[in-house]
C-alpha cells in the first residue's frame, strides 16, 4: 500500500494534500498497489472526500488529544499505520506539518526520506524521487535502501486529479496522551490569503520598492490577477514593516507558482533559490543588466512605479483574475 | 544546562555547481565551504543561553578534516568544546542523525540545537530524525525560543504565520532566520579558540536510508523575451503573452 498523510482545514482536505494523494494514486496505478489516506484530529469530518482523489482506504484517528498538532503523537500514528497496513511508501505534502512529522516517522520506521520532492516514480517496484538541491542549481535523483520509503511533495507542483477510489473507512486508535510536545497556540497572520508556498500567482517586491507603503501597488496588482504578495530579503530586512513570512528565498519560503512577477528584485542567487521552480517568471527592473532577466520568461526594463499600476489597470480592463 | 549544537559544513550558495565524474556527487574542486547559515542561528542561540543563564556548549560536526574549520569558528564564537565525528556528513540525513544520536545519547544534553535545514541539501530532516532517535521532543523552523524549568516554549514558522510549541526538555530545536542575529567572532575569541583542541572520534557505523543516484544540472530556461514600448504598451503586451502563450490566465 501507498499511504498518504492528509491534512484537513475547516473540514476540507488541504490542497497540497490532494496533490500528494493524487500523486500517490498515480504511483499506485503504476505499480499495482492500493492507496490509503490517513487523517488525524479531534474530528476527521471531511476525510471522505479523499475517495475523490483516489483513496481506496480512508484511515481516521479521532481524539480530543489530537486537536492540536503534536510531532510525536502524529509520528507514532503514522509509523503504526505504516506497519499495520504493511505500506511500503509513506507520502505527505511538504507543508509545515508534513516536513515536521514525516522525517520523525521515517526515523521511527528506519526509513529513508526525501524532502520537498518535485518528481516521483516507481522503478522496479521501488520509489525514486527527484528534488532540487544547491539552491536549485542541480537536481538530485534519490533512491532508497530501506524497505519503507518516505517523501514529502512540494506544494503546487503535482497536479491534483480527481479519480474515484473505493474510499472504505477504517478507524484507527489514537495514541495515548502525554505527548513530548504539542502546539499550544496558532499566531496566524491577518488576511486569510493562501500561503506563498501554495500560491499559484505571486507578485514580489524587492529593495526597488523603496518603502513598505509602496507594497500597496503590488497588493493591487495581486488582487487584480488573483495572486499574493511576496518580498526579497532586502525588502524584509529594510525595516519597512514587512513580516518574514513574506520572504521568498533560501532563508525564506520556497515557492513554486505558475507565475512569479519580480518587481525591483535584482535576482541574487539566494532569492533565486526560493523561486526558480516557478513555471513562468516575469522581471520588472530598471536595470537591463539585472541577473533576474537571465531567468525571466518575460522581461520589462522600466520603472516599476510606472509599470505595475499599468499592469493593474490593464488586468482589470482585460477581466483577468475574474474566474 | 548542557547544550549540543550540531553544525554542518556546506558549499557556499554562490558556488558554481559542477557534477563530478561519477554523475551523482558534487565536484569538490573550487567549492568554497562555509558553516550552514541556519546552523549559525542555532549556535548564536546556544551562546546567548550560556550568557543568560549559564550553560556548557558543545559544538559538533560530522565530516572530514575540513569540517574542523566549522568547529574552530564555533569555538571562536563561544562554544566551550568541539567534537568532530569523522564520517560522511554530506550524505543521507538519516545516517547523520544516527551518528549524532549515537554520540549524544547518555551524555545528558538538555538541549540540542541545529539549523532547520542544511544549506544545499535542503533535506530539513536531520533534526526531527535525531529527536526521534533520542526519544525527545522537537520543534522545527523556530524563530523564538524560551526555556523554563525542564520545559521549552518555541515559536515556529508555519504557513501564513507561526505557532507556539510547548514541550519538555531535553529537546531538539531547529533554527530559522529570525531567531537571532548571529555575532561575528572577536579577535579575542579567535585567539582563545586557537588554544582549544577539537576532539576527534570515529562516527559509529550506520545504515543509510536513501542515497543520491544521479545529480544533474537543471535544463536551461528558454531565453526570455523583453517587451517593448512605454509602460502601458509593455503592460498590455505582458498580459497578452501570459494569456496567449503561457496560458496562465
Ligand atoms: C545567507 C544569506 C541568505 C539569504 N537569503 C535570502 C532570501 O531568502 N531571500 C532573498 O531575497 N535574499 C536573500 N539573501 C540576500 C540576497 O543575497 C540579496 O541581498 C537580496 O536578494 C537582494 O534583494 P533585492 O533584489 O530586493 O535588492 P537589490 O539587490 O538591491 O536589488 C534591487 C533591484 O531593484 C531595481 N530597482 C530599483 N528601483 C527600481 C524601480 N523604480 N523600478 C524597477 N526596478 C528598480 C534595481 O535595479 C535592482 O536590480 C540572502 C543572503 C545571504 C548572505
Amino acid at each position: 500500500m501507498i499511504l498518504v498523510f492528509c491534512e484537513l482545514k475547516d473540514g476540507q482536505i488541504r490542497k497540497p494534500s490532494t496533490e500528494a494523494l493524487s500523486e500517490g494514486r498515480r504511483l499506485a496505478d503504476a505499480s499495482g498497489k492500493k492507496v490509503g489516506a490517513l487523517f488525524a484530529g479531534a474530528s476527521c469530518a471531511g476525510a471522505a472526500e479523499a475517495a475523490k482523489f483516489g483513496a481506496d482506504v480512508i484511515l481516521t484517528a479521532e481524539a480530543p488529544t489530537l486537536a492540536s498538532y503534536s510531532s510525536d503523537a502524529f509520528a507514532t500514528l503514522l509509523a503504526d499505520a505504516v506497519k499495520a497496513k504493511g505500506a511500503t511508501v509513506l507520502l505527505a505534502a511538504a507543508t509545515a506539518v508534513g516536513k515536521d512529522v514525516l522525517p520523525r516517522a521515517a526515523a521511527r520506521l528506519g526509513a529513508g526520506y526525501a524532502s520537498d520532492v518535485t518528481g516521483l516514480a516507481m522503478v522496479d517496484g521501488k520509489l525514486q524521487a527527484v528534488r532540487p538541491v544547491y539552491a536549485g542549481k542541480a537536481f538530485a535523483t534519490t533512491t532508497f535502501s530501506s524497505a519503507v520509503q518516505t517523501a514529502t511533495t512540494r506544494p503546487n507542483v503535482f497536479p491534483a486529479a480527481e479519480k474515484a477510489g473505493a474510499g472504505a473507512v477504517e478507524v484507527l486508535a489514537a495514541p495515548a496522551g502525554d505527548f513530548k510536545s504539542v502546539v499550544k497556540e496558532i499566531l496566524a497572520k491577518a488576511g486569510g490569503k493562501v500561503d506563498l508556498s501554495e500560491a499559484n500567482v505571486i507578485v514580489s517586491g524587492g529593495r526597488g520598492m523603496k518603502d513598505g507603503a509602496n507594497f500597496k501597488i503590488l497588493e493591487e496588482l495581486a488582487d487584480a490577477i488573483g495572486g499574493v504578495v511576496g518580498a526579497s530579503r532586502a525588502a524584509v530586512d529594510a525595516g519597512w514593516g514587512l513580516p518574514h513570512s513574506m520572504q521568498v528565498g533560501q532563508t525564506g519560503k520556497v515557492v513554486s507558482p505558475t507565475l512569479y512577477i519580480a518587481c525591483g528584485i535584482s535576482g541574487a542567487i539566494q532569492h533565486i533559490a526560493g523561486m526558480s521552480g516557478s513555471k513562468y517568471i516575469v522581471a520588472i527592473n530598471k536595470d537591463p543588466e539585472a541577473p533576474i532577466f537571465k531567468l525571466a520568461n518575460y522581461g520589462i526594463v522600466g520603472d516599476l512605479f510606472e509599470v505595475v499600476p499599468e499592469l493593474t489597470k490593464a488586468a482589470k480592463a482585460m477581466g483577468i483574475g475574474k474566474n | 544546562m548542557k547544550i549540543l549544537v550540531a553544525l554542518k559544513q556546506v558549499p557556499d550558495t554562490e558556488t558554481k555547481i559542477k557534477v563530478a565524474a561519477d554523475g551523482k556527487s558534487l565536484d569538490p574542486a573550487d567549492v568554497k565551504w562555509i558553516t550552514s547559515p541556519y546552523d549559525e542561528y542555532a549556535l548564536e542561540e546556544a551562546i546567548r543561553i550560556k550568557e543568560g543563564k549559564g550553560a556548557e556548549v558543545v559544538a559538533l560536526s560530522v565530516g572530514g578534516d575540513t569540517a574542523k574549520d566549522v568547529l574552530k569558528n564555533a569555538l571562536a564564537l563561544g562554544a566551550d568544546t568541539a567534537v568532530l565525528l569523522k564520517g560522511d556528513g554530506q550524505g543521507d540525513a538519516f545516517a547523520v542523525a544516527q551518528m549524532i544520536a549515537a554520540y549524544a545519547k547518555d551524555k545528558g544534553f538538555d538541549l540540542i540545537l541545529c539549523g532547520n535545514k542544511g544549506l544545499g541539501g535542503d533535506n530539513a530532516a536531520m533534526g526531527p530524525m535525531l529527536a526521534e532517535l533520542l526519544g525527545v521532543a522537537q520543534a522545527n523552523v523556530v524563530v523564538k525560543l524560551e526555556l523554563g524549568e525542564g520545559t521549552f516554549k518555541a515559536e515556529r514558522e508555519i504557513e501564513a504565520g507561526s505557532e507556539v510549541v510547548e514541550g519538555a526538555l531535553p529537546a531538539v530545536i531547529t533554527a530559522q532566520k529570525g531567531l537571532n542575529e548571529p555575532r561575528y567572532a572577536s579577535l579575542k575569541g579567535i585567539m582563545a579558540a586557537k588554544k582549544k583542541t577539537i576532539e576527534e572520534l570515529d562516527a559509529s557505523a550506520v545504515t543509510a536510508g536513501a542515497q543520491v543516484s544521479a545529480l544533474a544540472l537543471p535544463p536551461e530556461r528558454p531565453a526570455g523575451r523583453l517587451l517593448d514600448g512605454d509602460a502601458s504598451a509593455q503592460a498590455q503586451a505582458l498580459l497578452q503573452a501570459l494569456k496567449d502563450e503561457a496560458k496562465v490566465f
